[in-house]
C-alpha cells in the first residue's frame, strides 16, 4: 500500500465551523484515515508545522501578524494549500472590519490606554485588512461555502487523494 | 423577417427584436443581471456580453442589441467566459458582498451568477468600501454594501409604478442609488410603497424588514406580469 498523505489543516479568523464540517465527514472520517495522516491541526497534537505536508486545509482569512507568519510557513512545507470556506477565499465574515480603520475596531473593543494587537507584544498585531489567502500566496485549490459541506469536502478531499486534480462545479461552488 | 446565426444554428428572428430576446426564444442561455422582463434595457452590467463573429468579434451587449440581416452570434467562447468572468469579480470586489451575512444568501442572482459561471475565487484585491444603509422606511431597507447598481429599482420605479422615486447620485465609483433629492427613504413624499424595486433588486441591497433570510425570495418575474398588457417599450 502506498504511503498515506500527509494533511495538515489551519484555524485563522474563522469560526471553526469549517473544522466542524471537516468532523462532519463522520464515518468518512475513517475512510479518510485509510488514506491520510493528519500531522498538523487545531485538533491533533503537534504544535510545530512539520515538514513535507502534502495537503494543507486552511480555513479563516489572515488577520494578524502570527496568521501571516504561519500561512508563508505552511506554503513553504505544504505542496498543496487549499482555501477552505469562504473566509480564506473571500474573507466573508472576517473582513466586515476593513472598512473600519484598524485602530478605531481595537480601541472600540479593548479601550484607549494601550491595547493589545496595534503592535507585536503579548498578542500579535493585527493586519489593517483581514484578507483571503490569495492576498498572500499562492493558493491550489478553493472550497467555498459558510461552511462548505462535509459531501464538498468529501469530494474534494477523496478525489485529490485517489485521482488528483478535484473540480468542485455547479452548487459545489457556491458561496456562503 | 431577419436571418442570422447564433452559435452556428440559422435563425429567423422579427425586426425589432433584441439578440438576448432572440436567443432566449430559441433555448439559448446568456447570463445576465441588469436586464429584466417587464423593464427596459439598459446593458449597463456587461454580463450578457456576445460576439459579433462577422463584425470582427466585437463585443456587444445582447439585452440592448437589436438583430441584424446576417448577424453571426457568439453566445460562448474562451474570451466570453474570461470577459464575463472579469465582469463577475469586479461586481464582487466593488463592495462588501459578504454572502454569509445577507439576507439573499441562497437566491440571489449575483450569488447565483458565481455559480454558474464557475468563479470559486476572486483574483482581483477587494475594496471593502465603508458603505450605510439606509432603514428609515416603515417597510423595506437599503444595504448600500449589496448594491451592483444594475438599476432595476429606478427602473421599475419609473416605468412601472411611476413613481420617480429611485435615481442615481454621484459619479462612477461613487455612484449610489437614492430616494429623490437624496433624502432618506422613510421621508420620500413620491414612495408609494409598492416594493417593485424590492421585488426587482437581484441582490440583498433592497430588501424587505423583519424578514428571514428563508423567506426573503424575490419575485422579480412580478414586473412582467404587472406589464404584461402595456405596450412594450421600444
Amino acid at each position: 500500500m502506498s504511503p498515506k498523505v500527509r494533511l495538515a489543516t489551519m484555524w485563522f479568523s474563522g469560526c471553526s465551523g469549517c473544522h466542524m464540517s471537516f468532523l462532519d465527514l463522520d464515518e468518512r472520517l475513517l475512510d479518510l484515515a485509510e488514506l491520510a495522516e493528519v500531522v498538523y491541526s487545531p485538533i491533533v497534537d503537534p504544535k510545530e508545522i512539520p515538514e513535507g505536508i502534502d495537503v494543507a486545509l486552511v480555513e479563516g482569512a489572515v488577520n494578524t501578524t502570527e496568521q501571516l507568519h504561519l500561512l508563508k510557513e505552511m506554503r513553504r512545507k505544504a505542496r498543496i494549500l487549499v482555501a477552505f470556506g469562504d473566509c480564506a477565499i473571500t474573507g466573508n465574515v472576517a473582513s466586515m472590519r476593513n472598512p473600519i480603520p484598524r485602530e478605531e475596531v481595537i480601541r472600540e473593543v479593548y479601550g484607549d490606554d494601550d491595547p493589545p494587537g496595534l503592535k507585536d507584544g503579548e498578542v500579535p498585531a493585527l493586519l489593517p485588512k483581514a484578507l483571503p489567502l490569495q492576498a498572500y500566496v499562492k493558493v491550489d485549490y478553493y472550497i467555498p461555502g459558510c461552511p462548505p459541506d462535509a459531501d464538498r469536502i468529501w469530494k474534494f478531499l477523496a478525489t485529490l487523494i485517489k485521482e488528483g486534480r478535484p473540480r468542485l462545479e455547479g452548487e459545489e461552488i457556491r458561496f456562503g | 423577417m431577419i436571418a442570422l446565426k447564433i452559435d452556428g444554428k440559422e435563425i429567423q428572428a422579427r425586426p425589432g427584436q433584441t439578440i438576448l430576446e432572440v436567443a432566449r426564444e430559441h433555448g439559448i442561455r446568456i447570463p445576465t443581471l441588469c436586464y429584466l422582463e417587464g423593464l427596459s434595457p439598459r446593458g449597463s452590467c456587461r454580463m450578457c456580453l456576445v460576439e459579433v463573429a462577422n463584425w470582427r468579434g466585437k463585443l456587444v451587449p445582447a439585452c440592448a442589441t437589436e438583430v441584424q440581416e446576417g448577424m453571426e452570434i457568439v453566445t460562448q467562447s474562451e474570451r466570453l467566459r474570461r470577459v464575463r468572468r472579469l465582469v463577475l469579480e469586479m461586481l464582487f470586489v466593488e463592495r462588501n458582498h459578504i454572502c454569509a451575512f445577507c439576507v439573499a444568501s441562497g437566491h440571489c442572482e449575483l450569488q447565483d451568477l458565481a455559480v454558474e459561471l464557475g468563479m470559486d475565487h476572486v483574483t482581483l484585491p477587494y475594496r471593502y468600501p465603508g458603505l450605510s444603509m439606509d432603514l428609515t422606511h416603515e417597510d423595506y431597507g437599503l444595504d448600500h454594501n449589496r448594491c451592483v447598481l444594475c438599476g432595476r429599482c429606478v427602473r421599475a420605479c419609473s416605468e412601472v409604478e411611476g413613481a420617480f422615486t429611485w435615481g442615481f447620485q454621484g459619479r462612477g465609483i461613487e455612484t449610489m442609488v437614492a430616494p429623490a433629492l437624496g433624502a432618506p427613504w422613510g421621508a420620500s413624499d413620491t414612495c408609494t410603497s409598492c416594493g417593485k424595486c424590492v421585488q426587482a433588486c437581484p441582490t440583498g441591497a433592497l430588501f424587505e424588514k423583519g424578514a428571514s433570510t428563508a423567506s426573503q425570495v424575490k419575485r422579480p418575474e412580478i414586473l412582467e406580469e404587472v406589464t404584461e398588457r402595456r405596450p412594450r417599450v421600444p
